[in-house]
């Protein structure tokens, strides 16, 4: 019971920070909303029995993604942002079909059953020690191949972000 | 104990709000802030199906999807300066070099 009260007030403040996040018209404004909203889904990793994932998320998502977004926005001017019209104009068409796509994968969701589904209270094999096991056992090409990705990225913000100091 | 729809329901919600903001803002950092919040939605699923079938698969994902979201926003940003810097404008629909 307990729980589920935690999840609803979770889930209320999840739901309404993205929707703020997508409709303020400053970005810095949305990016601290987003910043809300990455603190209250790792509740909901902890709620689940993730407690290294809710770490993960509040130091990587919030502490190195977030920032950098709230650096660049902060690079660039915003100031034009308090003029011009913050959506195209088909906004109201576009938010009609995404209703209406919630409004399936909800029907969907009702009506289907999940294995697993029934409630029964989980006392999970959530370690960080199990988790590390299987990611350096049976997940280990996948790990490397994302360390590649990482190196990837690295080298490809430096190069277009190089490009420009050393054209001049 | 929660039913696993809930959880659903919530990504479900989470990932149409940020296939909104993608098809409907302008500004180009909201567009990746809705790619973003599209990514938390299906984390939201993996580690709840996690929880729910007792397997860790789940979690290793939400790792790798983490990993992938942090080298996308850097690679990202700095295209986002890079057109800021040459067009002038971070406006989505005023990125028309490649019309014709």
């Amino acid at each position: 019971m307990i729980n589920q009260l935690i999840f609803l007030y979770f889930a209320a403040v999840i739901i309404l920070s993205a929707v703020l996040t997508i409709t303020r018209r400053n970005p810095v404004h949305s990016v601290l909303f987003m910043l809300l909203l990455f603190f209250h889904i790792a509740g909901v990793f902890v709620l689940l029995n993730a407690e290294f994932l809710a770490a993960v998320q509040l130091i990587v998502y919030a502490g190195a993604i977030l920032i950098l977004y709230l650096f660049v926005v902060m690079l660039l001017n915003v100031d034009r942002e308090t003029r011009s019209g913050r959506a195209n104009r088909y906004w109201p068409w576009l938010t009609a079909f995404g209703l209406i796509i919630l409004a399936e994968i909800s029907l969907l969701v009702m009506r289907g059953t999940f294995p697993g589904a029934a409630g029964r209270p989980m006392r999970a094999v959530t370690g960080v020690r199990e988790l590390g096991a299987e990611l350096y056992t049976k997940y280990l090409v996948p790990f490397e191949i994302a360390s590649v990705i990482l190196l990837v990225g690295l080298v490809g913000a430096m190069m277009l972000a190089m490009k420009k100091s050393s054209k001049e | 104990m929660i039913p696993l729809q809930w959880y659903i329901l919530l990504s479900a919600a989470l990932f149409t709000i940020g296939v909104v903001g993608v098809l409907t803002r302008r500004n180009v950092f909201i567009l990746l802030m809705s790619i973003e919040l599209m990514l938390n939605a299906a984390n939201i699923n993996l580690v709840a199906f996690s929880h729910y079938l007792q397997d860790l698969t789940g979690q290793i994902f939400v790792i790798f999807v983490i990993t992938v979201a942090a080298a996308e926003a850097a690679v990202a940003l700095a295209i986002i300066i890079l057109l800021a810097r040459n067009r002038g404008t971070v406006y989505v629909d005023e990125f028309n070099l490649m019309k014709g």
